[in-house]
């Protein structure tokens, strides 16, 4: 009413000029897959714990880390880590020690006694697993905690099944292996040990059972035909190390020839040597050709291990063997060159490979076995219904990441086959390659940080003989992730904006766009670091 | 530099906020409860970096002062998409008289506290002058060199994007050398914006031996607010000037203005220090350092160096100009000892 001179309008805000009518393109938030999550063969959500590890809540990390895999401890130990292969801080720096804080965090569960959550409700069901492997234990796990009954059984005289009688002690302290085991245990998966399945169906009939999932793994050394004397003593790798696990450790001289060279022949020629012997590896083709992870190899030959490579055996005697030369020839492939050498050697072990005991399915109608393995449909069914299989006895690459991301997927898909339903896994997100993320805005380390730690990683992450991370280098090391793809709240977007456009929904809620009044510039997604929203064009 | 080191936090404090740092370690910025002084519904171009570093400093300038802050604005881009009659983007006292008087107006408002306070009225209100490069460095300069020199109680921060884009990129006396505009258009045998010309105002304001005198870019987030809470800790004159690149003069994509202002402060284009009573106390450090091709590739007004025969010749002279700098006010000094 009684305005001043010339002013004819009340004051008003700029909230009346709504500015997201210029805009063509608006930004969206998303979760890209972070490339550790695409690798893991065990299916983890790793960025996801990390997250939590970083904010020093160990016991969340943990329990979100075993949503997918409830084996951390051991993981921590024996998984080959292949995430921290195509981890993007590789590209900064060095690679997030993946492996390390996992260790950190299954350890801590352990020394808390963390447990596990026990099914909401009981579906009714229940399911034979055979096999107490990590594929077994791992299904058992998770068939448990969407309701089922479980029951397992093994043939052998403790859970673990490869775990136990394929990875020595060094690499997996059995305290470890016994924690974890019981703990899935704890949420009532009954366990049957010295107890063979001899006939699936039978047994399937027998208990009743609305489904079943085999997991025996493979556990027969292969032999290779070695003309051999009465006397030379020839034993299979698996059968030594499996025989470490009991009273009567095998007896096999002081110069020990492991013929082979996987993981299993590094394995039993490094347990040998603790042994007090002097094992030396014999192997047909060269190191760059051998199966066995380079780094086991390397450690090998710190612990002063010999390797005869593009050798093989010709013959065994008591006391000494007969090798061969190989030469590799165009196609890679060694060929005999004729040239001989004879060597002490009190016994041979055999780490060939090794078959599956298929025995227990003889008379299942409908199952396809090649190659010594069962087949499996995508999810994990064999040919007969109800019956699924995973881990060493399908075709896949044999490790206990593997076979425990077996015993999931099968898990799920058992679920779902029990309710009549099938399975559809969430579709992935787009990869969070390294060319989405904006890094600068991290921070250096660790060589201008903490200089110390670069040692401390390499030990952790081989030789288990030497210890873990502690608290604050696990916390150090789980902040070196750089949340590839997965808003971390940074407040990057809610700053960054010149329109005050984002709307911070506070800690743990992350943001939301006003597009009221978002122009469409896109420096929140320049300046987003870890590439967590997108462009999208407008419908114009 | 004062500004807090951190053990190792993820992202440090190089982003906005950081989940993992205490509360009162983390910017204005962050805050869920920040001013916002310069509201949503401003008519700047998409990705204007004037915007964001006038939200950035006025809003820890109103932490700084505990919300008595009164800000006089200079003609300009600034003053022009914030307050198109009868509408304001701005959340605080906010006042517009003439493109060339705001040091004078803000002088006036500052004498007037310090008469009320005398009579024992109103309380400890701060003063900000803020304008853009036109206002502060040509139009303007008079009566800002009058402020610094007579030391009024204020804080004068110039948004400098290098050009009066506002009445269509027209040269000011802060244009960098061989940058096209309206009015220094890339023909002739020096096209663009020619050399030797210009000023560089904070060096002046150190002439007058203020309190203070700091620059700053919308790149570094925790750097400006470090320094305007610092400035406004201080009595008398003190000046900020905040590099503000502009997506429309200097033709760039709307969403590289950070990137812009992060490059011309890690090629040294553009040094980022501090000084009090005329000499240099610190200088941000070059991260990564870069030569100055790489921000001058992003830009349009310098599309002209970059024909089929590159003007290599001029690209060296602003590649000396940056080394300059750096050496000028040890910008790697670091590396280098």
């Amino acid at each position: 009413m009684d305005k001043p001179f010339a002013i004819t309008l009340d004051p008003g805000s700029s909230l009346a000029n709504h500015t997201g009518s210029w805009r063509t393109s608006r930004p969206v938030y998303l979760d890209r897959l972070p490339p550790c999550n695409n690798q893991c063969p065990a299916g983890e959500d790793i960025q996801g714990w990390l997250f939590h590890a970083e904010s020093g809540n160990y016991e969340k990390a943990w329990r979100h880390l075993t949503k997918d895999n409830p084996f951390p401890a051991t993981m921590g130990r024996v998984c080959y880590h292949s995430c921290e292969g195509v981890c993007n801080r590789a590209k900064l720096d060095a690679p997030v020690g993946i492996n390390s804080v996992e260790r950190f965090l299954g350890d801590e569960a352990i020394k808390q006694g963390w447990k596990l959550a026990p099914p909401a409700s009981e579906s009714g069901k229940h399911v034979l697993v055979v096999g107490a492997g990590p594929s077994g234990m791992s299904a058992a796990y998770h068939l448990r905690r969407l309701g089922h009954r479980v029951t397992v059984h093994d043939a052998g005289p403790f859970m673990g099944g490869m775990m136990r009688f394929g990875i020595p002690k060094y690499r997996l302290p059995r305290e470890v292996l016994d924690a974890e085991m019981q703990r899935v245990v704890d949420i009532g998966v009954e366990v049957k040990l010295n107890s063979k399945v001899d006939n699936i169906l039978d047994s399937m009939k027998a208990g009743k059972f609305d489904a079943a999932f085999l997991a025996v793994g493979a556990h027969i050394g292969k032999r290779a035909y070695i003309p051999a004397g009465d006397t030379a003593k020839i034993v299979d790798a698996i059968s030594v190390l499996r025989s470490m696990e009991g009273e009567d450790k095998p007896m096999l001289g002081r110069r020990v020839v492991v013929y082979g060279g996987g993981n299993t022949a590094i394995d039993v020629a490094r347990t040998a040597k603790r042994m007090g012997a002097d094992p030396i590896i014999v192997y047909r083709r060269n190191r760059e050709k051998a199966p066995a992870h380079d780094f086991e190899i390397e450690e090998a030959l710190q612990e002063g291990i010999m390797v005869k490579w593009l050798s093989t055996i010709k013959q065994a005697g008591e006391s000494s063997i007969t090798i061969e030369k190989m030469a590799l020839d165009e196609k890679g492939f060694p060929q005999p060159t004729g040239e001989f050498e004879t060597m002490d050697a009190d016994s041979v072990v055999l780490a060939l490979g090794q078959d599956v005991d298929l025995g227990l399915l003889n008379g299942v109608p409908g199952l396809e076995v090649s190659d010594g393995v069962v087949k499996v449909a995508a999810n994990m069914m064999t040919g007969h219904p109800g019956i699924f299989a995973g881990g060493d006895m399908v075709p896949a690459d044999r490790n206990v990441t593997v076979a425990i991301g077996h015993g999931k997927k099968a898990a799920r898909n058992i679920d779902a086959w029990l309710k009549g339903t099938t399975h559809v896994p969430a579709p992935k997100h787009e990869l969070a390659t390294f060319e989405r993320l904006n890094t600068w805005y991290y921070a250096d380390a660790p060589k201008t940080v903490r200089p110390m730690l670069d040692i401390i990683r390499r030990q952790s992450t081989f030789d288990e003989v030497q210890g873990g991370l502690d608290e604050s280098t696990a916390l150090f090391e789980a902040r070196r992730c750089l949340s590839c793809g997965n808003c971390f709240e940074c407040d990057n977007c809610y700053g960054v904006c010149p329109d005050n456009a984002v709307i911070k929904l506070g800690p743990g809620k992350r943001f939301a766009f006003n597009y009221d009044y978002c122009k469409g510039c896109g420096m929140c997604v320049s300046e987003c670091p870890c590439g967590a929203i997108k462009m999208e064009a407008e419908e114009i | 530099m004062s500004l807090q080191t951190v053990s190792f936090y993820q992202t440090g404090t190089f982003t906005v906020g950081n989940r993992l740092l205490a509360a009162e370690e983390r910017s204005v910025q962050a805050n869920m409860q920040r001013t916002n002084s310069l509201n949503s519904g401003h008519r700047a171009c998409q990705g204007c970096g004037e915007a964001l570093g006038a939200r950035y400093a006025i809003d820890a300038a109103m932490i700084a002062s505990k919300g008595q802050l009164i800000a006089a604005n200079a003609t300009g881009c600034l003053e022009v998409f914030s307050t198109p009659y009868p509408e304001t983007s701005w959340q605080i006292p906010w006042i517009h008289s003439l493109f060339g008087n705001t040091a004078a107006v803000a002088t006036g408002i500052a004498a007037a506290i310090k008469v009320k306070k005398h009579k024992g009225q109103g309380g400890d209100v701060r003063v900000v002058a803020q304008g853009g490069d036109g206002g502060t460095t040509d139009i303007g300069f008079g009566c800002l060199s009058g402020m610094f020199e007579r030391n009024d109680d204020v804080l004068y921060i110039c948004y400098d994007n290098g050009g009066y884009m506002n009445t269509g990129v027209q040269r000011s006396s802060a244009t960098p050398p061989a940058a096209r505009t309206a009015t220094t258009m890339p023909v002739g045998p020096e096209p663009g914006n020619a050399f030797g010309q210009g000023k560089f105002v904070p060096a002046i304001a150190m002439a007058h031996e203020i309190p203070y005198v700091a620059t700053a870019t919308v790149a570094d987030l925790r750097d400006l607010e470090y320094k305007v809470t610092r400035a406004m800790g201080m009595r008398g004159a003190r000046y900020i000037h905040i590099l503000v690149p502009c997506p429309l003069g200097w033709g760039a994509a709307a969403q590289d203005t950070i990137l812009l202002a992060r490059l011309a402060k890690e090629t040294g284009i553009f040094p980022v220090f501090e000084a009090e009573y005329g000499e240099v106390k610190s200088a941000l450090q070059i991260r990564r350092p870069l030569p100055v091709e790489d921000y001058l590739r992003l830009q349009k007004r310098y599309a002209h160096l970059f024909g089929k025969t590159p003007a290599v010749a001029t690209i060296a002279r602003i590649q000396a100009q940056a080394d300059k700098n750096i050496r000028r006010y040890g910008l790697l000094a670091k590396e280098a000892a």
